[in-house]
């Protein structure tokens, strides 16, 4: 168990080198740069001094050779100093620390809605003997998945803040102004979560053991949620785990429309502005988010069927 | 991982997906409201919340350039002097009178006495000097600030209340700079902080609002200064502001900003586009606008490339353009085509509609003259070489793109082709230096006609090439005059040689315009088509 542990963890810090470095060869290589980014904020297309330009280049070290700003960046990186955001001077650290409270609100609360709303759709929708029922909760997940996030979003507004007027269309004020964004953003993720668990749970119903628990006399209800559900949670798990980058891809789309402060609002603002050391220190954040969530799910799996022991390497590769 | 859905479950969900759809068409069939205009009686008192689209990072009116974040941190400071919107004149507030010497290279200021920083430092002219000896330091942070104070000499604190500035050059632009946000005057030990400091903590200024706190990307929120006495001379109410509060909320989407006005959830919005005007409209909500001074949207045109050294060819391109469709196609309602390098709002503005015209057929004709003649797919060429031209453009405005598009299918009519290159507002930089454009399409904002020396006087940066010329030293003249009338003149001419010869392609006016409840009254545009909020009140 601890060797399979530090395995991952090997493999996770792996990942978040890679993400790192990709991300860092990607924003080199855009056109422009962050000081002139800084510099033509807002300010039209008035004429800029090149020298004044070269001098703040200088001060924040992006006229040093890309090889040395690379092994800088990094190099503190390591020691968790991700430096200063370029376009407000804030300790990159101190940004997405602040952000990220705000995120973990929305993304749980998707996450949970998705999950609840998402599973429950599948086990009706399985559980059901009415064709058309079937049919009907059937169809929702593939519309779930291709509407784009940001039309529900501004469906849901419209709908519910300008005409109902029950929520507030922006900010981070309290619950009532979690639940459209939370909504919106669940929409596409409990949708994968549904289709997924409606598919594996249509696999298990089919499978022996479930022959051998109506032979025995088992009520369809039971089982449908003690045997069929527990085999077929297993991919949705895996699903689960992958959600949760999703999650905080759609919180970028999602947090815009609402306006709501986080870190998708922060990677939207960095990534216009250019803003190297922001944006490098959201991808390995987000890095982190996924590998940490993923190696939970890994965890979990045992829990869920004992046939799986995580020590074997056999098995390792599941995730 | 993914299901497909079969045909059966696709019809499900178009089914499903009309439902959606024609819920949110019955929301949006809902008219709401009457209008209730009620004028009473100004009373003090109230919040008044703002939504505006982005937020630039910084709250230091010394280093902010964008509109969202001006209107709530100009409030915080005070200027030297305030600038009329109707008559571009240049009145008192914090200071109450001023000399400029006849050669324009030295401004003597008298300041008003009893005036203390909301830190309850007192303003003296040795506070006015240290913020004009920090601002050329801030660099390419405050490219505005910096920019209005180039040249200068050196600053003294003559006595108490008085100070001078000198400066090396002409610089008659000063004195309309001293009324901009950007030279709003901040207290001693604000001045002291670095620039990142100013920008994250913000700064104690004298004006009628005292920052309260900001929330980075969320919302900036400004406190009444109580005991405030020293307003600009163009403010109706004297003393304190009515507003008790200013809550700047920052909502990036403009259909949320527009919904969220109408359904009262903030009482004005910024940058109201064409396609959120039906919404607003018959509701509580009045849209307020005006064009913003300074250099209008237009092709700025590369005048060293070998097509465009050719007069005729620069001239065609103008006569080619039909402004009056571009205004009306693709802008917000109320935009005027341009009739002059600089917007009507402009001082010493000139009107030159004459040589804005649409006029194809002169197009044409000036392009045959010039040697390009008609080939086969309709695009001219002169001795094998394509009439064709690249224009770059930036992605800041969401208006660029359609407007270019037009331009080009007007452009195309008459046989020229123009190549659209678009690139990020990061590359602005690289690309005047490097020159290697055509075309660039832009504007500059700015409530005095010397912006027109900056962009096209040849001993300045000149990033549109232009040849020396007469201009140059009517450009120059204008910045060494201070008398109105004698300016004015100069200006007018300076315009005329700068359309007639086409150096750049006036296309149409940038119009700045805000939804507002009509509960809210007086939010008033300043001369630069930003606002005031000492005088506003809800009610």
């Amino acid at each position: 168990m601890s060797r399979y542990v530090i395995k991952r963890l090997a493999q996770a810090v792996g990942v978040l080198w890679a993400a790192y470095t990709v991300s860092f060869l990607v924003l080199d290589f855009l056109p422009g740069d962050p000081v002139s980014a800084m510099a033509g904020a807002g300010a039209d297309s008035a004429e800029i001094d090149p020298a004044q330009l070269a001098a703040l280049r200088h001060q924040y070290g992006f006229d040093k050779p890309v090889l040395v700003q690379y092994a800088d960046y990094l190099g503190r990186a390591v020691r968790g100093d991700f430096g200063d955001s370029v376009s407000t001077g804030r300790a990159v650290t101190a940004t997405l620390t602040d952000a990220l409270p705000q995120t973990l609100q929305l993304t749980g609360a998707a996450l949970l809605l998705a999950v609840v709303i998402g599973g429950g759709l599948a086990v009706l929708a399985t559980y059901t003997r009415q064709r058309w029922l079937r049919q009907l909760l059937l169809s929702l997940p593939p519309l779930g998945v291709s509407v784009p996030t940001f039309w529900v979003g501004l469906v849901l507004v419209e709908a519910f803040s300008f005409r109902l007027r029950w929520f507030p269309a922006f900010g981070n004020d309290g619950l009532r102004g979690l639940v459209l964004p939370a909504v919106t953003l669940a929409v596409p993720t409990g949708a994968l979560v549904a289709q997924v668990l409606a598919k594996s749970l249509l696999t298990a119903l089919d499978q022996a053991y479930v022959e051998t628990a109506r032979a025995k006399g088992a009520g369809r209800w039971r089982i449908h949620l003690r045997h069929a559900l527990r085999n077929a949670s297993l991919p949705a798990l895996t699903v689960v785990g992958l959600l949760v980058g999703q999650l905080i891809a759609g919180a970028v789309v999602v947090e815009t429309v609402f306006s709501r402060d986080g870190l998708g609002r922060v990677t939207a603002a960095a990534v216009t502005a250019q803003d190297i050391p922001l944006v490098q220190g959201v991808v390995v954040f987000g890095a982190l988010i996924f590998v940490l969530s993923n190696l939970i799910v890994d965890l979990v799996y045992p829990l869920l069927d004992p046939r799986i022991v995580v020590a074997s390497s056999r098995k390792a590769s599941f995730a | 991982m993914t299901a497909h859905p079969d045909s059966r479950s696709s019809r499900w969900a178009a089914l499903a997906a009309l439902l959606t759809t024609s819920l949110l068409l019955t929301a949006c069939g809902s008219s709401s409201g009457e209008s209730a205009n009620g004028t009473g009686q100004a009373t003090s008192g109230g919040t008044l919340t703002f939504a505006v689209g982005s937020d630039s990072g910084c709250v230091d009116p010394q280093q902010v350039g964008s509109n969202d974040t001006i209107y709530s941190v100009r409030q915080v400071v005070d200027s030297l002097t305030d600038q009329d919107p109707e008559t571009g004149k240049i009145v008192p507030w914090l200071a109450k009178s001023w000399d400029v010497s006849s050669d324009a290279t030295t401004f003597t200021f008298h300041l008003r006495s009893g005036v203390t920083f909301s830190d309850g430092s007192p303003l003296t002219a040795q506070v006015v000097k240290e913020n004009f000896d920090a601002v050329p330091k801030l660099g390419a942070l405050g490219i505005l600030a910096q920019g209005y104070l180039s040249g200068v000499a050196s600053t003294t604190a003559v006595d108490k209340l008085t100070v001078r500035v000198k400066f090396k050059e002409p610089n008659a632009q000063f004195l309309q700079a001293t009324s901009t946000h950007s030279l709003g005057i901040e207290s001693s030990a604000s001045v002291k902080k670095t620039p990142q400091q100013k920008c994250s903590q913000g700064v104690a200024g004298s004006g009628p609002f005292v920052l309260k706190q900001y929330v980075q990307n969320r919302s900036i929120t400004l406190a009444k200064r109580s005991g405030y006495d020293w307003g600009s001379s163009l403010w109706s109410k004297k003393g304190e502001a009515y507003l008790d509060k200013l809550v700047f909320k920052v909502v990036p989407e403009a259909g949320v900003r527009a919904g969220s006005l109408q359904s009262g959830q903030v009482d004005a919005i910024s940058s109201v586009g064409k396609a959120n005007e039906a919404t607003l409209k018959g509701g509580q909500v009045t849209l307020q606008r005006r064009a913003n001074p300074g250099v209008v949207f237009g092709l700025g045109l590369n005048n060293s490339r070998p097509i465009l050294k050719d007069t005729k060819v620069r001239q065609a391109i103008r006569y080619a353009i039909d402004r009056q469709q571009i205004a009306d196609t693709v802008f917000p309602t109320g935009t005027q085509p341009a009739t002059s390098v600089l917007a009507h709002t402009t001082p010493d503005y000139e009107n030159l509609s004459s040589d804005l015209s649409y006029d194809a057929a002169k197009a044409k004709s000036l392009l045959d003259s010039a040697g390009w003649k008609a080939g086969g797919d309709g695009i001219r060429s002169k001795n094998g070489t394509k009439l064709s031209l690249t224009v770059k453009w930036f992605t800041n405005a969401a208006t660029n793109q359609p407007a270019l598009e037009l331009i080009q299918q007007q452009l195309k009519s008459v046989g020229i082709d123009l190549v659209l290159k678009e690139l990020q507002i990061t590359q602005i930089a690289q690309v005047n230096q490097s020159g290697d454009f055509d075309g660039l399409w832009g504007n500059v904002t700015r409530a005095d006609p010397d912006i027109l020396r900056s962009s096209y006087s040849t001993k300045l940066a000149n990033w549109y090439r232009v040849p020396a010329s007469e201009l140059d030293s009517v450009l120059a003249q204008q910045a060494a005059t201070t008398d109105a009338a004698k300016r004015k003149q100069l200006v007018g001419e300076a315009q005329k040689l700068i359309v007639q010869n086409a150096h750049t392609v006036p296309v149409v006016e940038l119009q700045t315009q805000l939804g507002v409840s009509k509960k809210v009254h007086n939010l008033d545009f300043d001369a630069s088509s930003r606002i005031q909020l000492h005088d506003t009140w809800i009610g």
